[in-house]
């Protein structure tokens, strides 16, 4: 999963796409996904910090976490043709 | 002579072709002679072009649409009313009227004052309610009459003549030249709005208004009429001019004296071409084009302010006639972060 | 460190728009308990989806209504409407706040009398009654009220059989201004049938006429209609009087009061348009106290009102299954109660919300329920923070008519709760099982034999 790499992203979970013009909002889980995404981080990195930070188990974090990515590709955010 | 700070918080920011009277309103009251104002804007869409003109509007706010419950509205006002200390509120929607006439006492023990009419002055003149207000009130309206059933259609000759109109229960209208025209209308706003059809007279004639004040007491604040010179393909007006109309005149003070009307409202009528008026609706807030009076001589957003505050208010006596506006559309230059600012906080 | 509590990741696209009347809907806050149980040990407890009644909000609704009609009109007695709700601590509850009970069936007149409502106290109302319906309310002494002729003439009958004179009023429809005007139940008063059906009554003297009965819709927003019905109701009893010297002993009003759920396509919530009781008993009380009708005998005023009375009093605890992205990138929410036991979903926009904290996002989402069905839909569009597989919902205004058209089908009915006045939570209806469910099935002899298969 590797985002474009021109994608802006605020500490108030602001995100603009310049190759759309689309903006979007993020909560606070989504943002912390979206930054260590566009860091280069790994999904099982992504998954380690979040199952030491959050009150969250395996299963459940990686369902939230599909979903989420499903709706990154759908909005077009993530790079196209990418292999994840 | 030193102006009076107040605040005032203005809803209505769509400045579009299809524009809310926001801006209008603000311009009015920023070239008052009394009032210094901070204008609070109330916004309830990231684009509302007035949230982003801020030579009119000092700070806008997002506010919950009155569908999601006024308890949520009236919240977030406590808040906004809580840095900003609001003395006077003009909602410019039809659609949240309700929600602020009906806590208008609310707003009002938190220091909010506002100027609307009451709810039995809103309700009566909802466009269902047209026939009896016409017969109570003594003004002309098309003669209408619900229908339930399709069988009815065949029963509206000689009541009525073609072409007539075909009205939906809440919206939406369409002129039918024949019974058939009227069973596919009828067919279409059933499944749409539900029943009963309203089939409604056509007048043939061309369509005036006038905006008026009235201070809920029975007096005519001010008054003046328009003929729209230019309708957008939306039925907007884009450019309009002042009428000396005696009987334009009349019919609204004689309608505020015996509604007692309490606020901004707009008339829609019919003149025909035997000079007589027909009133198709009653907008019960100050239209679009208020500032059209403005430039007349009327600056009726001040005196609503005026009186909002229970001042005193000497009634305008005249206005000048054969004055024109012609709205224009302009770009203006917005930074990616103030969209940002606005969309992720609520407040810019 | 103490682990953050984690919600599900979200993005949303930024929706650039101009105001439309049609804004987005959101419930802020959650509802963490009812009547301060919480709502997580409740399901823990008792299972899930769980129909809980808050015995205090009953209370509490019966006296702001009762307070409304007794400090405008001397007499006032309330009839609980059965069929709105017919469990047997709902309908004690009411009972035990002094109403009356207001039935419409055989079945519902035996919960009545099982329910300890002496006969003298039931309103025996609707166009079905059999004979032995009309037997059982003679002998109980219930006051009846007729739908149509033949009801009449079949209680003459009953009345010259059982050798008694069988209390009855008359069920009246009128145009009262609103639509659709219900001229199917009762006798209409305009065209002169109402009178027709009094003075056959008077003239057989079979029967004792102790009232007028109307009942002019449901989910009513206009109070005014009340106060057109009262005036009509009011002049057949001043002409009664002048006629026949007859007073009658109450006027029945019927129901119909609105709740303050959404009805679908409604713009503004019907918690801010739902009138007041005080807005219902002002129009109806001034009409009575207008009219023509003697001082000295004015009528008792009874009200049938239902849904208002237990609509807020009822919530309907469920649980997420599952999410899912629909193929439009929606994001559907699949919760285990389905319109099966959630009627009133289908002309409601009930209000959902979350029973556990949430952020500040929110996605726009429909919710289904548990049916391998298409209707099977509670919302069809709300905004919603995200929620997790296990996270608990409260829909709530279900208080009226679910308990009662609910249908079991594909699995068992729930569990009803009810919170008492000191916050204790009792078991008021048993969940449905197997056996309940095949309890009155047989099977011809033949089938006996079921090969291993």
């Amino acid at each position: 999963m590797k985002l474009k790499k021109k994608l802006a992203i605020s500490d108030t979970g602001f995100v603009f796409d310049p190759h759309s013009g689309e903006s979007f909002s993020l909560n606070e889980t989504g943002t912390e996904i979206l930054n260590m995404l566009k860091e280069g981080k790994s999904q099982e990195e992504i998954m380690t910090h979040f199952l030491e930070n959050y009150e969250v188990d395996n299963d459940t974090f990686e369902r939230a976490y599909m979903d989420f990515i499903a709706m990154l590709k759908f909005y077009n955010i993530s790079e196209e043709n990418e292999k994840d | 002579m030193k102006k009076t700070k107040i605040t005032v918080a203005v809803s209505g920011l769509n400045n579009t072709d299809n524009p809310g009277p926001g801006i209008p309103v603000i311009r009015a009251l920023r070239e008052s002679d009394f009032y210094d104002v901070k204008i609070i804007g109330l916004a309830y869409e990231n684009l509302e072009p007035g949230i982003y003109m801020h030579e009119w509007v000092d700070k806008t706010y997002q506010v919950p649409y009155p569908s999601s419950g006024s308890e949520k509205l009236l919240q977030r006002l406590e808040y906004i009313n809580s840095i900003e200390n609001i003395d006077v509120l003009i909602p410019n929607f039809d659609a949240e009227l309700y929600s602020f006439i009906t806590n208008s006492e609310r707003l009002k023990n938190i220091g909010i004052s506002t100027f609307l009419p009451t709810l039995k002055q809103f309700e009566e003149r909802h466009k269902a309610n047209l026939p009896e207000y016409g017969k109570k009130y003594d003004v002309l309206v098309p003669h209408s009459r619900p229908i339930n059933s399709l069988s009815e259609i065949y029963t509206l000759t000689p009541e009525f003549t073609y072409p007539l109109l075909v009205k939906g229960k809440f919206y939406d209208a369409f002129v039918a030249f024949n019974p058939e025209q009227v069973a596919q209308h009828f067919n279409k706003l059933v499944s749409k709005w539900g029943l009963p059809i309203i089939i409604q007279e056509f007048i043939r004639g061309t369509e005036v208004n006038v905006i008026a004040l009235g201070d809920g007491k029975g007096n005519t604040i001010g008054a003046v009429p328009m003929r729209k010179t230019y309708i957008t393909d939306k039925g907007k007006a884009w450019g309009g001019i002042t009428l000396d109309d005696e009987e334009m005149l009349r019919l609204t003070t004689s309608i505020i004296k015996q509604t007692k009307w309490r606020g901004g409202m707009e008339l829609e009528l019919i003149k025909t071409n035997e000079n007589k008026y027909y009133l198709v609706e009653i907008n019960p807030r100050i239209p679009a084009w208020v500032y059209l009076a403005v430039g007349a001589g009327q600056n009726l957003p001040e005196a609503l302010v005026k009186l909002a505050l229970g001042k005193k208010v000497k009634p305008f006596t005249s206005y000048e006639s054969g004055k024109m506006f012609i709205r224009y559309s302009w770009d203006m230059i917005v930074n990616l972060n103030e969209f940002e600012k606005l969309s992720t906080t609520g407040e810019l | 460190m103490e682990k953050k509590i984690f919600e599900r990741p979200l993005i949303k696209k930024l929706q650039t728009g101009m105001p439309n009347k049609f804004g987005t809907k959101t419930e802020y806050d959650p509802i963490t308990d009812i009547d301060g149980v919480a709502i997580k040990g409740l399901m823990a407890q008792y299972g899930s989806p769980l129909f809980v009644i808050s015995e205090n909000t009953i209370r509490e609704t019966y006296r702001e209504a009762y307070r409304a009609f007794s400090t405008r009109y001397p007499r006032v007695q309330f009839a609980w409407s059965y069929k709105t709700n017919y469990l047997s601590a709902v309908c004690r509850t009411f009972h035990q706040e002094g109403s009356w009970a207001e039935v419409v069936s055989g079945f519902e007149f035996e919960k009545a009398l099982q329910n300890g409502v002496a006969g003298k106290n039931i309103i025996f109302n609707g166009p079905d009654k059999s004979t032995a319906d009309l037997t059982m309310a003679i002998n109980h002494g219930a006051y009846i009220h007729i739908d149509h002729f033949d009801e009449l003439f079949l209680l003459n009958e009953l009345a010259d059989k059982l050798q008694k004179k069988p209390k009855v009023s008359i069920r009246v429809n009128m145009d009262t201004g609103i639509y659709p005007q219900w001229s199917r139940f009762g006798f209409n008063y305009e065209n002169g049938e109402a009178w027709e059906a009094l003075n056959r009554i008077m003239l057989g003297k079979k029967l004792e006429l102790v009232g007028l009965h109307c009942h002019i819709g449901t989910y009513i927003m206009t109070p005014t209609a009340y106060g057109i019905a009262a005036s009509k109701l009011a002049d057949l009893a001043v002409g009664l009087a002048s006629k026949y010297k007859h007073n009658i002993s109450y006027i029945d009003m019927g129901g119909g009061f609105a709740s303050k759920n959404t009805l679908k396509g409604a713009y503004l919530p019907g918690s801010d348009t739902c009138p007041s009781f005080d807005a219902y008993a002002d129009a109806i009380t001034s009409a009575l106290i207008n009219s023509s009708i003697s001082p000295d005998h004015i009528p008792m005023l009874i009200l049938e009102t239902g849904r208002a009375l237990v609509d807020d009093a009822g919530y309907l605890l469920s649980s997420v299954i599952a999410n899912k992205r629909l193929a439009d990138g929606k994001l559907a929410t699949i919760v285990d109660a389905g319109v099966n036991i959630l009627f009133t979903s289908f002309w409601y926009d009930h209000k959902v919300t979350p029973a556990q904290p949430f952020g500040y996002h929110t996605e726009d989402m429909i919710i289904y329920g548990p049916l391998c069905m298409n209707i099977d839909v509670i919302r069809e569009y709300i905004s919603l923070p995200p929620m997790k597989k296990g996270d608990h919902i409260v829909i709530s205004r279900v208080g009226a008519y679910n308990m009662t058209q609910w249908m079991q089908f594909i699995s068992y009915r729930p569990k009803v709760v009810m919170i008492d006045m000191h916050n204790a939570v009792h078991l008021v209806r048993e969940n449905e099982d197997l056996s309940y469910v095949c309890q009155l099935e047989k099977h011809p002899e033949h089938l006996n034999d079921i090969k291993p298969l």
